[in-house]
């Protein structure tokens, strides 16, 4: 199990001459925070097995000026956005598969301007794609037949992009008991660490936004909190500890479950 | 002599709408005060919209309940009004009841009215009830006290009285309830004034008539000062709404002209500036004129409904910010910023305020989790989100007013490319690590 990953970087790709099939975006999040590497990791096992033809940046990633951005930094954003642009077409990258929506978001949706037109899926679109394809075959796993799962909708994959059901299709697939919380799909409430959240205390309220998602989750009786967002997962942790619920809810990106059920 | 009463009516219709048109060029004017903004794109697509959103209310019935008694209201009271139409002929030639030249359909077409009326009547009833008993959680927030609740009761009361007045119209309408057509509600409303002579009758049939299209005329006035703008304004709003993906902010043009400067190696940067370079752009809004025309005219259209606070994480966790509020001072400033030119013949003069600070605090703004539960939520097609964003974009960039957190986060992201204090060289470390 404990193998070692096979992660080409674009400059060992083009040092072959050839070309890999997909780009992996890690960003910031899934290349340093420690919880977000364990979706990463997740992440490539099921591109390996698959034998996916993909690449990452490695060293020459950088972080895509999302978060810059919504704090309101357009400057910053904006240096970052062309850096990354320089190497994206230096490289000739027309594909990108990142775990993370915001990185998603900001590679799909603002960077065309600014001169990087991709083609951007989020991994549960690709995990999708590979599945339709029939090139991954997601088999009803003994671990989690039957339990109860609910899923957090990301604000930049849901509302923010309209994904809603790639999430959803996998987790049924691998035969689990899909259930809704109460706020779902385009009226999901936010983790709480979107527009650079993440990075500083909440401003003076009665609770924090985390641990209220936390309890439309806990409400639902799920054992699973379901994410698709290394953030979400970072603030539904911290919420079920606060809600000292960690021995018996779980909260995992839905990478880990497929890796897990495939006993990957 | 018999002429007076047309003479009359025409000078207080004349009067009416010539204020009501008065109004409406103040108004575009203010809304002209904005950036300009180019959104003559994907004509298609905004005409669908605005069918679809300010016409079908597609986004209303998502609240199932307000949404089909919103339905109701708004159907009736436009299919009602266009007996306006036929008060306005009668009043200005002293006809009565003109249309009813046409015989049966005409009295069809009352029959629907009167029950339409009705229902409009008691769906603002419910209305009432909801704001004013059950005191849904919406309409009690901070920002809705004095102007803002007494504005949304004083518009229910108004239609009930209207209603009230086309029904009490009908019913003492003697040659009309004679006809025994067309009165499918009035009828029942007649033995209220039985025994009153016929006199007396037409007098309260003639008060009624005067009151309801006087009535129509103070309520068309009555809109300019209202967050019954929307009723209007929901038409044009919903056309030039967000058509990008909701998670997609704008990139500023005039940072995209820096950064190309900055990045191009054949300009020589100690090179003295060029004599003709124009004023840099102010990055950002802490006013209202900082802000593009059509979150101006999203200002305006804002109905006060709340729907996009109720679903704002940050104000369900008792945060400052509230989506709505954004959106009234926004509007509130603007106003201010109009009287203020309209007493300075025509010139803004600095009255030492502006909308940030003033009107909205900096802890309002970096509450904002971005997640757009607001832009998703407005039933008219409005963006808070984006005047948050252009707010802390002004902050930022023209200030370096933000948070210590957010500066440190920046600083890392400037040197190492990662919002944490990582060497850019880590990066792929994780795949190594178990
Ligand atoms: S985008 Fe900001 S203002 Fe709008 S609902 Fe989310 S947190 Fe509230
Ligand atoms: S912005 Fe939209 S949702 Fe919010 S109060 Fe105004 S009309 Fe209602």
């Amino acid at each position: 199990m404990s193998e070692l990953l096979k992660v080409p970087t674009m400059a060992e790709c083009m040092a072959d001459g050839r070309q890999p099939e997909i780009l992996f975006w890690v960003g910031s999040a899934g290349s340093y925070d420690d919880r977000a590497k364990k979706i990463t990791r997740a992440f490539v096992k099921i591109l390996n097995k698959v034998k996916v033809d993909f690449a990452v940046l490695g060293t020459e990633e950088s972080n895509t000026g999302d978060v810059a951005k919504r704090a309101g930094n357009e400057f910053l954003f904006q240096m970052q956005a062309v850096t990354n642009i320089e190497i994206l077409n230096g490289y000739q990258i027309k594909r990108i598969v990142t775990a993370c929506p915001h990185s998603y978001n900001t590679l799909k949706n603002e960077y065309p301007l600014l001169g990087g037109n991709y083609k951007v899926l989020h991994h549960t679109q690709f995990i999708e794609e590979l599945m339709k394809k029939g090139r991954l075959k997601i088999e009803r796993s003994s671990v989690l037949n039957g339990k109860r799962i609910t899923f957090h909708d990301p604000c930049y994959l849901g509302r923010g992009n309209g994904v809603y059901e790639a999430p959803r299709t996998l987790l049924k697939t691998l035969g689990v008991e899909l259930v809704e919380m109460k706020r779902h799909r385009k009226s999901a409430l936010c983790c709480g660490a979107g527009g650079a959240q993440m990075f500083k205390e909440p401003e003076k309220g009665s609770k924090d936004v985390n641990v209220l998602r936390t309890e439309d989750a806990l409400e639902t009786q799920a054992t699973i909190i379901a994410t698709g967002c290394p953030y979400c997962n970072t603030m539904m942790t911290d919420g079920v500890k606060a809600k000292e619920k960690e021995n018996d809810v779980s909260v995992m990106d839905i990478a880990e479950l497929i890796a897990k059920a495939q006993d990957l | 002599m018999t002429y007076l009463p047309n003479i009359l009516f025409a000078i207080v219709l004349i009067t009416g709408i010539g204020y009501f048109a008065k109004n409406v060029k103040k108004l575009i004017r203010n809304i002209k005060l904005g950036l300009d903004v180019d959104v003559s794109d994907n004509k298609s697509q905004r005409w669908k919209n605005m069918v679809m959103i300010a016409l079908g209310q597609s986004k209303m019935v998502r609240r199932p309940i307000a949404g089909v008694l919103h339905v109701i209201v708004y159907v009736g009271f436009i299919i009602i009004n266009i007996e306006v139409l036929e008060i306005i002929i009668d009043g200005l030639l002293g006809t009565h009841r003109i249309f009813s030249v046409i015989g049966k359909p005409y009295y069809l077409v009352i029959n629907l009215f009167e029950i339409l009326a009705v229902l409009v009547f008691v769906s603002v009833i419910i209305f009432w009830i909801r704001r004013n008993i059950i005191k849904l959680k919406r309409f009690w927030k901070k920002e809705m006290t004095s102007w803002p609740k007494n504005d949304g009761n004083f518009i229910l009361y108004f239609e009930m009285v209207l209603m009230m007045l086309f029904l009490v119209m009908n019913a003492t309408d003697t040659q009309f309830q004679s006809v025994n057509s067309g009165n499918i509600i009035s009828q029942f409303i007649t033995p209220w004034f039985s025994g009153m002579s016929e006199s007396v009758l037409h007098t309260i049939e003639r008060t009624a008539w005067w009151l309801h299209i006087i009535g129509i005329l103070i309520f068309l006035n009555y809109l300019y000062f209202s967050k019954h703008l929307h009723i209007l304004l929901a038409f044009p709003n919903t056309y030039y709404g967000k058509l990008t993906p909701k998670g997609q902010f704008n990139n500023l043009e005039a940072v995209t002209k820096e950064v190309k400067m900055m990045m191009d190696p054949n300009i020589d940067p100690f090179a003295a500036p060029a004599e003709d370079t124009e004023p840099p752009a102010k990055f950002g809004a802490s006013d209202v004129q900082d802000l593009n025309w059509v979150q101006l005219l999203n200002a305006y259209t804002c109905t006060e409904c709340g729907r996009c606070t109720s679903e704002c994480p940050a104000n369900l966790t008792g945060k400052k910010l509230s989506p709505r509020k954004i959106m009234m001072d926004t509007r509130d400033r603007l106003e201010e910023v109009g009287k203020n030119i309209d007493k300075n013949k025509g010139v803004f003069k600095d009255d030492g305020k502006q909308l940030l600070g003033d009107y909205i605090t900096t802890e309002e703004l970096w509450a904002c989790t971005t997640c757009s539960a607001c832009v998703e939520a407005c039933p008219v097609s409005i963006d808070p989100l984006s005047i948050i964003l252009e707010m802390r974009r002004y902050l930022v960039m023209e200030q370096s007013a933000a948070p210590v957190e957010l500066n440190n986060m920046m600083t890392n992201i400037e040197n190492n490319g990662a919002p944490w204090p990582y060497n850019q060289m880590d990066r792929l470390n994780w795949k190594d690590e178990q």
